[in-house]
């Protein structure tokens, strides 16, 4: 009854329609909410000059899943805007670097607070804020400061989205999500920094109405397509399968 | 103390191999150290690497929540493989518990706490600290990118901001200096720093030596620091 159909059959139709030159952002943070199938899916579909925001450009960690770095090396990557363009540690060495050192790549290195604030206020219509992190670093050369009750804060704008790929665990027809533990991290924002928000769903998908509303991480409202993840291998997993519960 | 490891990325970035000299104490006394300085209540926010071990400090009755940036809030031990929930991680990608009273929150209000002052501690790696309190931990020398994460929030954020790191590189140079020849992550918020020689405050001219480590003398300590050392 006037629902807009969000459940799609494959995570590549789910993607068709990304253009050269959109800007994606990817939720996860050090696995959970990473949305591996979206990201093996767009590695196929072969958009290029993307604009990429995630938390880090990936490929530090063993057993390497689908991630940013893949994109790189795929030639599919404009520009990254991250909090980490290197590893925690300086002696592993990113398989983006070759490529952001060369200058193939262009990166945005925005604190990781500022990251997830600069998404918060593009999906509640916040053009720009000022934050106290960064000021006196780097960072904050040659860009508008303000003094305000005697600190100085940064101006940061906005991050609005073209797509979001995001991993929940449980979702309704309805496009309401629920996330399970640290999946949730950067994943809510995302999904209302962006136009579009595809989301790949761990549960099965349930009919609207099933899922209790006081329950509900990210509305329905700021989600457009939903993805269920088949059994592996064909899908995906990282984490053990979650014990059906409806 | 539990004599748990902390996984991993226990052996991680800022500090590399042990220092040339004398050593004091390893790297989980300079953490059961540091954790003697948490107040029960407080809201702690640990960093990947060394500072992790604080989480492994018996500090007997305090109650301590650990914060971690990706929304974990109360998180407790590493769990071996096997008893993990893998959609449970803390800041370091590690797979922990939860404590009882642990509560999960997105990115954005993780460093919405963050950047309102309501973390008591956040404890830090680092490469270098300066006399005037500054810190340098997400940009070497020479390299394009660097590895912020949720440094910045963090050290321009929390109630105090506490260091961890070995005394000298491991080529034997000091990492606490007058000034910071690296990009800095924040200026004058250092309180503490714990090494393997001792702990130190810096005090604007050089750092205050607030313990030394057993077997390590005064002037040893000022021989391998990069600024003057100031007797407590």
């Amino acid at each position: 009854m006037g629902h807009v159909q969000k459940v799609i059959g494959s995570f590549a139709e789910a993607i068709a329609d990304i253009p050269d030159g959109a800007t994606i952002a990817f939720g996860g943070f050090a696995g959970p909410g990473t949305p591996y199938n979206l990201t093996k899916a767009l590695l196929a579909q072969g958009a290029k000059r993307l604009v990429c925001i995630a938390n880090t450009t990936g490929g530090a960690h063993v057993p390497r899943m689908p991630d940013l770095g893949m994109l790189v090396e795929n030639g599919q990557v404009a520009k990254v805007i991250c909090a980490f363009t290197a590893a925690t540690r300086p002696t592993d060495v990113l398989p983006f670097t070759k490529y952001y050192e060369s200058g193939e790549v262009e990166a945005e290195l925005v604190p990781q607070g500022t990251l997830a604030e600069r998404l918060r206020a593009a999906g509640a219509g916040i053009p720009a804020f000022y934050t106290p992190t960064a000021v006196g670093t780097e960072l904050a050369e040659g860009r508008e400061t303000r003094v305000i009750q005697g600190r100085e804060y940064l101006l940061e704008y906005a991050l609005p989205c073209d797509y979001a790929f995001i991993r929940a665990w449980r979702a309704d027809t309805a496009g309401n999500l629920q996330f399970r533990l640290a999946q949730r991290n950067f994943c809510p924002v995302m999904a209302m920094a962006a136009k579009t928000v595809v989301v790949e769903v761990e549960e099965e998908i349930l009919p609207a109405g099933a899922l209790d509303p006081d329950q509900i991480h990210t509305a329905g409202i700021f989600v457009q397509r939903l993805v269920q993840i088949p059994p592996a291998p064909e899908g995906l997993w990282t984490t053990r399968r979650q014990e059906r519960t409806t | 103390m539990s004599g748990r490891e902390s996984g991993p990325l226990q052996p991680s970035a800022p500090g590399g191999a042990p220092a040339i000299g004398p050593q004091g104490w390893d790297r989980q006394q300079m953490a059961d150290r540091l954790a003697q300085e948490f107040q029960d209540g407080w809201i702690v926010n640990l960093g990947v690497g060394i500072p992790t071990l604080c989480s492994n400090t018996d500090i007997g009755n305090r109650d301590i929540i650990y914060h971690a940036e990706n929304g974990v809030i109360g998180y407790g031990p590493v769990l071996p493989a096997g008893q993990e929930d893998l959609h449970l991680v803390n800041a370091g990608g590690q797979n922990v518990s939860l404590n009882p009273g642990a509560a999960i929150i997105h990115h954005a209000d993780s460093f919405a706490i963050i950047r309102s002052g309501r973390i008591d501690v956040t404890v830090m790696g680092a490469y270098e600290v300066s006399a005037g309190g500054d810190f340098a931990n997400w940009k070497i020398g020479g390299a394009k990118g660097g590895g912020i994460g949720g440094a910045m929030d963090l050290a321009a954020c929390a109630k105090r901001v506490f260091i961890i790191l070995e005394h000298n590189t491991r080529k034997g140079a000091p990492r606490l200096l007058r000034d910071c020849a690296l990009p800095v992550t924040a200026r004058g918020v250092v309180t503490l720093v714990a090494t393997n020689l001792g702990l130190f405050a810096p005090s604007g001219e050089g750092f205050a030596v607030r313990e030394l480590a057993p077997g390590i003398s005064f002037e040893q300590a000022q021989a391998a620091t990069g600024a003057p050392l100031l007797p407590s």
